[in-house]
């Protein structure tokens, strides 16, 4: 496999396009599939009745806002230590993507809350700290756009990404260390999941269709990011 | 079927829900294809 071979803009190109293609067709069959077990084969919560059915598109986002950030400040900060052009256009090409699953978290995330907690917005560490992640990702997308000079914004955008991932683990073990009104992880490698096998299987299926369509919209952005810088 | 769009009563959450991220998904892929028409040409 020659690897170092794609970490040339040129050489990259055409295999984006082809990652692209591939990924969002595995995007949409997924998400049709995941959309079906979620809202017509998963069965009513004991507890919630249907307004447990955002769980499909919330976890998946928010799964994917904190993902997507990680690897966005790992591409930028391979950037920014090798100066290798295409890593970090890579990061540049994530952020917008990133932004949007973190509002989709937030957003779904404040329709669940309304009737299962009674509020659609509270200050608590989980909620708080999504919302810095939100900020995080257009100070990435700003501050890039607010520099003329693409390399200077990529190294300027990649200390940024690089500080913000202390935010990451915040999220993820919010829950833990301050007492939230946001529930504990439900899925977790460590235990088994306290979840109907359906449920979690409509789950799971939505996570793996907004990974493909992440993948699929980065590889794309990428691709007008070397025709506008490389031209 | 009136029963799947009523939601048990939370139809606002649940469809406000899946509404607003499958637009906020359709509005980027536009974006997406309307910048790399642009870049192409």
């Amino acid at each position: 496999m020659k690897f170092f071979w794609y970490s040339s803009p040129q050489t990259f190109y055409p295999l984006a396009g082809h990652i692209a293609r591939a990924c969002w067709v595995i995007a949409a069959l997924l998400t049709l599939a995941g959309l079906y077990i979620g809202l017509l084969v998963a069965p009513t919560d004991a507890q919630q009745g249907e307004a447990y059915r955002i769980i499909f598109i919330h976890v998946a986002a928010a799964w994917m806002s904190m993902f997507l950030y990680v690897v966005m400040a790992f591409w930028a900060a391979i950037g920014l230590a090798f100066n290798t052009r295409l890593s970090s256009m890579m990061a540049t090409a994530i952020a917008p993507t990133g932004a949007l699953f973190t509002f989709i978290a937030l957003w779904t995330g404040s329709l669940w809350g309304r009737p299962t907690w009674g509020t659609y917005w509270v200050w608590d560490a989980r909620l708080t700290s999504e919302l810095i992640l939100l900020f995080l990702y257009l100070g990435f997308m700003a501050l890039q756009a607010s520099i003329d000079d693409p390399r200077r914004a990529d190294r300027a955008g990649a200390l940024l990404a690089i500080v913000g991932v202390v935010n990451v683990p915040i999220i993820y073990y919010s829950v833990q260390w301050w007492n939230t009104l946001h529930q504990g992880a439900s899925v977790s490698l460590r235990s088994s999941p306290k979840m109907a096998a359906t449920m979690l299987t409509g789950m799971l299926v939505m996570v793996f269709a907004f990974w493909a369509y992440a993948i699929a919209a980065a590889m794309m952005r990428v691709r007008s990011i070397i025709r506008e810088r490389e031209a | 079927m009136k029963e799947f769009f009523s939601m048990g009563g939370y139809a606002w959450y649940v469809w406000g829900s899946y509404g607003v991220t499958f637009a906020c998904l359709a509005l980027e892929v536009f974006f997406l294809v309307r910048r790399s028409r642009e870049t192409k040409t």
